[in-house]
């Protein structure tokens, strides 16, 4: 307190008076979540959707906090897959604004750039997308509310050989990418099927038609895909649909990611037919997820549509007011780690989640989806469910 | 205040010279909070002398910057990551010998060329270090990043710490040590021939002075201060990124020394303490139309500065003697 400036002292001293006097303002305590992600570059409109996923949150469940306690988040920005940047916005907040709890990061990279900050200034770090499995063996201050590539791209291998026997891997090549095309290849060789070849595209703005291009070469029965969502989901669609893949008679599977709901409406008809396996879709059939919607609707307009991103920062934001609720709003780093652990929703959107007091990772169903057209409009239809999926990379390889 | 590389201008560091280390040392003690951007600042200074002397002072236009400081952060960062080596020293002449031999190498090369065509070698040399930083996953991190630096504590004393406050006097020293360096250069008879080649090439061939050769020293002493920035920067943030080889790297760093003044050193110095502290204000006051700021005041010096920051403040004093007289 010493080098307390003076106007700070005068202010402290009359809030002092305020509080003797029994005039304490309603927010006496404030807790400061620092929350980063993509608002701007090619990839803003990722930054946009976790935004919106945690202010509704928050809008909706303003009561949920103790009386008296109010929560400031501030938003930073790293316009894009750019790990210094993340690093070193993750420093500023907790240096300089003193944030109790971080959150959001779209990026793997950046995630496990922020690790070892986190981990020196005990900060807890809740990841709201960021899915390589790695991340959250970084440090023991990091909570996932959203997904690994393991948990889809797995199963999508397992599904896919009980029906397809030759598959083409194209995946971003960055963690994500490697561990989806790890899991992938896992699960489709170990149910028989063969890999006829594999590639490896650009993270940052990419084009996709010579990677298609040379998977239709290869004569798969399948193109197995990840890729970091957002409007590279539909680029890709758009190149498996104008190079005629689909009329050569190859199918398109995936992680959720090359269909994400946001974007079906710019594909056209291209997806219609596209298998992919993921845990959150608009169309899933759960009393949640339709309240979800209403409230998504009526707060961001009839035509805005929420995605897996949102949801991991809607049901994040949810971990964080829990550890608030449950320390009367007096957070304690470690304290508020050993609450979000045990963290579970039977009605998160997506369905029952937990995390798994072992590993902090996120446990959920995945779905296999189909994607149709219903009511004249894309839909990615949950025709089966894997119920309470671990993060199978830290199964096979004992991680914690 | 633009010093042309005559022999009339006085080589005396003036007073007015030792303003920006008062102010360096000052920041440390008032504004503890900010020191990491404040190092940040320190480093991108370093990077800007190192343009401002090629750009600025050797008349090569370059475009492709970044490649020195992404070669240098780098070469600290595999050196620490893939073999171990923590002492920061080690780290620093690692980064200097590498962007020593890119920058002989490259410059013996690229320099015969001048105008558009260096333009686009510079530009060339810088997309194919990306594209090599990208692909070599094993010893880069590729697009994930090189994480896992260790830098240890300096002389075994002082730990780079989460406030950054190591960095900040290990970039202020180092920066200090380049600005000298840098300095006595501009003012000595090599600088003044620098200018004069910036000034008019073929009369500087005529007179006989050895204008390739001078070039390359001078693009080579560059490419050493630019990897130094980027050893700085992977000591201060035990992490390097594809970006700091990135077009946008050296672009943005022109705009820097533009916006400061180009050929003048102390434009090296305003440019990117302007710039960041806009855009760190503009980033926390607006994390999704930042960008708009930036644009906007890049519009404004464009329009009404064309010759930075510093230039300005040159006419407005010209203007003032004018009055008094």
């Amino acid at each position: 307190m010493k080098r307390m400036p003076k106007t700070l002292r005068v202010v402290a001293a009359s809030l002092a008076t305020c509080l003797a006097a029994g005039l304490a303002p309603s927010h006496a305590q404030t807790v400061k979540v620092g929350f980063i992600t993509t608002y701007s570059g090619p990839m803003a409109t990722l930054g946009d959707s976790m935004e919106k996923g945690a202010k509704l949150y928050m809008k909706l469940n303003a009561d949920k906090l103790p009386a008296g306690v109010k929560v400031d988040f501030i938003t930073r920005d790293d316009g894009g897959p750019n790990p210094d940047k993340g690093k070193q916005l993750a420093q500023e907040l907790i240096v300089r604004d003193r944030v109790q709890f971080l959150a959001g990061v779209v990026w793997t990279p950046s995630a496990i750039a922020i690790a070892p900050l986190v981990s020196e200034a005990k900060v807890p770090f809740v990841v709201m997308n960021a899915g390589g499995s790695v991340v959250t063996t970084m440090s023991p201050y990091i909570v996932r509310s959203s997904f690994t590539l393991w948990q889809s791209a797995y199963p999508m291998g397992q599904w896919a050989a009980r029906k397809y026997k030759r598959a083409y891997i194209a995946v971003s090549d960055y963690a994500p990418g490697h561990d989806s095309e790890a899991a992938f290849e896992r699960g489709f060789t170990a149910g028989g099927g063969e890999i006829v070849g594999k590639v490896r595209m650009p993270v940052g703005n990419p084009d996709f038609v010579p990677f298609m291009q040379r998977a239709k070469d290869a004569k798969p029965d399948i193109v197995f895909s990840f890729i970091p969502g957002g409007p590279q989901s539909t680029q890709i669609m758009k190149a498996f649909g104008d190079l005629g893949l689909a009329k050569a008679g190859i199918k398109f599977v995936g992680t959720g990611d090359i269909v994400s709901d946001e974007e079906l409406p710019n594909m056209g008809d291209a997806p219609i037919g596209v298998v992919s396996a993921h845990h959150y879709s608009t169309a899933g059939d759960r009393p949640a997820n339709k309240a979800f919607l209403a409230a998504w609707k009526k707060e961001y307009g009839a035509k805005s549509i929420p995605n897996f991103l949102s949801v991991a920062s809607y049901d994040g934001m949810d971990m964080i007011y829990t550890a608030i609720r449950e320390q009367a709003g007096k957070v304690d780093a470690d304290r508020s780690m050993a609450i979000m652990r045990e963290y579970r929703n039977a009605n998160s959107p997506r369905g029952p989640i937990s995390i798994d007091p072992e590993t902090r990772d996120i446990v959920q169903n995945e779905y296999i989806r189909e994607t149709r057209k219903v009511n004249g409009e894309l839909a990615n239809i949950e025709v089966d469910t894997i119920p309470s999926v671990k993060d199978y990379w830290k199964e096979f390889n004992g991680k914690k | 205040m633009r010093h042309n590389g005559s022999y009339s201008a006085s080589p005396r560091i003036g007073l007015l010279e030792w303003t920006p280390w008062i102010i360096g040392i000052a920041a440390f003690f008032l504004l503890p909070e900010y020191l990491s951007l404040g190092a940040r600042i320190l480093i991108f200074i370093l990077y800007a002398l190192s343009l401002d002397l090629v750009v600025g002072y050797a008349g090569i236009v370059t475009l492709g910057h970044s490649a020195f400081f992404g070669l240098g952060a780098y070469a600290a960062g595999i050196l620490s990551a893939r073999f171990g080596v923590a002492d920061p020293a080690l780290q620093l002449l690692a980064a200097m010998a590498a962007c020593a031999l890119m920058g002989l190498a490259t410059g013996a090369v690229i320099l015969r060329t001048r105008g558009l065509t260096l333009l686009m070698l510079t530009l060339a040399i810088a997309s194919i270090l990306l594209e090599v930083a990208n692909k070599a996953t094993s010893v880069t991190g590729g697009a994930d990043g090189l994480s896992g630096i260790v830098v240890a504590p300096i002389l075994g004393l002082f730990r780079f710490d989460l406030f950054g406050k190591t960095a900040y006097w290990l970039c202020l020293a180092v920066l200090f040590v380049g600005w000298w360096i840098t300095r006595r250069l501009i003012y000595s008879p090599f600088g003044a021939s620098l200018v004069g080649i910036r000034e008019n090439h073929v009369r500087m061939v005529a007179i006989g002075s050895p204008v390739s050769r001078r070039l390359l020293t001078a693009y080579t002493m560059s490419a050493v201060l630019a990897g130094v920035a980027g050893a700085l920067l992977t000591q201060t943030n035990q992490f390097v990124g594809l970006n700091v080889l990135s077009f946008e790297s050296s672009g943005e760093l022109l705009v820097m020394l533009i916006l400061g003044g180009v050929g003048r050193i102390y434009g090296a110095f305003v440019g990117p303490v302007v710039y960041m502290i806009a855009q760190d204000m503009l980033a926390k006051q607006f994390p999704e139309y930042w960008s708009l700021g930036i644009g906007l005041l890049l519009v404004i010096i464009v329009l009404f500065a064309r010759d930075g920051i510093l230039g300005i403040i040159d006419r407005l004093v010209a203007l003032v003697r004018k009055e008094a007289r």
